[in-house]
Formats: C-alpha cells, sequence, structure tokens
C-alpha cells in the first residue's frame, strides 16, 4: 500500500498523519500541492490545517490547486481518498463528496475530544470497528456543520452513506452530543462507491494511549488491511 | 475597463449564524433590526482591452466555480466602466 499525503501551503496536520502512519507500521510519504500527479499511491490522504487561509472559503482554493485534477481522477478511478478536517472541506468542495461545511452552529472553534458512533463498519476505513462501536476522536475546526439539501440527505441515509455520526458518550444523539449542528449529527460520509471518505473528527491524533487515545488505529488498520 | 462589484451571500433557506448573532447584538443595542445576514464582497477589475460581453461571460463562470459554492451560496455582479 503507497500512502501519499498532500501537503497545501497552510496545512498543518500533515505530519501528525505521517506519524500516525508509522505509529501503525505503515511508511507515507508528502505529496506537494504544486504536483501533477499522486506518483502512483494507493492512498492519498487530505490532511487537516488552513488550506491557503481558508481565504474565500474553507477548501475553496485548495480544490484549484495542481496536484487536484490528479487525486480526483486517482478518485474517479476507485482509488482510495482520505480527508479529515480540512481535507473533508477540500472534498466537498470540489464535488468528491456531495454537500458542504458551514460555520459551526454556536459560532465557536471547537476543540475538544468527541464521541462517534460508527454508522457504517463495512467500508475500506473502518471495517476493523464494530458497528455501532462509539470511539472518542478529537475535533478542532471552526467550519464543520454539515449541510446538504433534504433530498441529498435523504439519500446518504438510505444508502448507509453517513460513517460516522457525533454522539455523547452514552451514545445519545443530539444536543450536547453535536459539537457544531451538522444536520443529522453527521461527522463523516462516504462516496458512493465506497472509496472517498470525508470527516470532520482527527483519527490521526488519537492512535497512541499517551497522547489522545486509540480510537483512531482503527481507521489506519482498516485501510492497511486491505492492501494487496 | 470594467470595475466588477461582486456580492456572495449564504442562501435563504441556510442558517446564517453570523448574522443572528449580529442581529442579537444590534438589538440588545436597541437598534430596530429584524434581521441581518453576513456575505462578502468583492471588487474585481478585469484585464485590460476586454470587451463587456466577455466580461460577463468570464464573470459568470469566476463566481459560479470559484467565488461562490453552489451548495450554500449565490452571488450577484455588477460591471461598471471605469471613467
Amino acid at each position: 500500500m503507497k500512502i501519499g499525503i498532500v501537503r497545501f501551503p497552510g496545512s498543518n496536520c500533515e505530519t501528525d498523519c505521517l506519524e500516525a502512519w508509522r505509529v501503525m507500521g505503515a511508511e507515507a510519504e508528502m505529496l506537494w500541492h504544486q504536483e501533477t500527479s499522486v506518483r502512483g499511491c494507493d492512498l492519498i490522504v487530505l490532511p487537516g490545517g488552513f488550506s491557503y487561509g481558508d481565504y474565500l472559503r474553507a477548501g475553496a482554493i485548495a480544490r484549484y490547486s495542481p496536484v487536484m485534477p490528479a487525486v480526483i481522477r486517482h478518485a474517479r478511478e476507485g482509488g482510495l481518498v482520505w480527508g479529515i478536517c480540512n481535507g473533508f472541506q477540500i472534498l466537498t468542495e470540489c464535488g468528491l463528496l456531495p454537500g458542504a461545511l458551514l460555520r459551526n452552529a454556536g459560532l465557536s472553534f471547537v476543540c475538544a475530544p468527541q464521541h462517534l458512533r460508527v454508522e457504517n463498519a463495512a467500508t475500506a476505513f473502518t471495517r476493523a470497528y464494530a458497528p455501532g462501536q462509539i470511539v472518542s476522536l478529537p475535533v478542532n475546526h471552526g467550519e464543520g456543520n454539515y449541510y446538504i439539501d433534504a433530498a441529498g440527505l435523504q439519500e446518504l441515509e438510505e444508502e448507509g452513506r453517513v460513517v460516522f455520526r457525533y454522539v455523547t458518550e452514552s451514545g445519545a444523539e443530539g444536543g450536547a452530543g453535536n459539537p457544531n449542528g451538522s444536520v443529522n449529527n453527521i461527522a463523516g460520509i462516504v462516496s458512493r462507491a465506497g472509496n472517498v471518505l470525508g470527516m470532520m473528527p482527527h483519527p490521526e491524533r488519537a492512535v497512541e494511549s499517551l497522547i489522545g487515545g486509540e480510537d483512531g488505529g482503527g481507521m489506519f488498520r482498516s485501510v492497511l488491511a486491505g492492501k494487496e | 475597463m470594467p470595475e466588477v462589484y461582486v456580492k456572495v451571500t449564504l442562501k435563504k433557506s441556510i442558517l446564517d449564524p453570523q448574522g443572528s448573532a449580529v442581529e442579537k447584538a444590534l438589538r440588545q443595542m436597541g437598534h430596530p433590526v429584524d434581521a441581518v445576514r453576513v456575505g462578502k464582497y468583492l471588487e474585481i477589475t478585469l484585464s485590460e482591452g476586454l470587451d463587456r460581453a466577455a466580461g460577463e461571460a468570464a464573470l459568470e463562470e469566476i463566481c459560479r466555480k470559484v467565488l461562490s459554492n453552489p451548495v450554500i451560496e449565490e452571488y450577484v455582479f455588477s460591471l461598471e466602466d471605469r471613467p
């Protein structure tokens, strides 16, 4: 499994991702946003941060950077793409995932551990979890309020494409369990073909018990278990 | 060459927490305000030598593809010839 992490100007979680892969036993490499190929990588990670300063809209400028046509081509050919936080915003901006990320409903930047329920444990990114398992991952964003129109929402739900939902520790939805106002408490979704996943929480910050816990490790194990 | 003024706003169907916060603050101060929506305003100078039709065509594409996200936003622009 060849893993590439795209570094945009303003990315700030790319090194965490690199380190997380190392902890999980895989070597990833950094791709620069000015490159026009993904160097034959099997998985492309779009990391968190504030690409291009979040100017205009989060992800709006990054989606037109030189590397993105290659990322989009890779996704259209069935290759794995994993967008985390700002990476999720870039994936909705470029149309690989539906919907959009709005300003958090409470206007506050949220930075805290957050409980999530694994709604779909059959994806290439989540098969190491049990369906319905509750995990804790850090969230760290100002624009994570997932929005999609009613028809799009129905489609996502019916097709089982909501992968993670914000919940309280006991698994309750809504209220204090939802940090940003996301519709249906959606924290992460997957493309119809299942090869493109976007999520606001940060699994790369939760692969070691000393910092952030180990609940994010399942995603890395899921991907690695699928390697040829 | 035309000077262009672009406004990008959240669609009416989208909640605008920023606008709501400003609205509440204004009301608290006693101002007679019913609603506030926060949007973006851009000034663009198109390249020299571009005629109006080509300018409008370019602007449409710029607004649709870059300046707004059609999932959540709408835009209007106006072209004015520079004196």
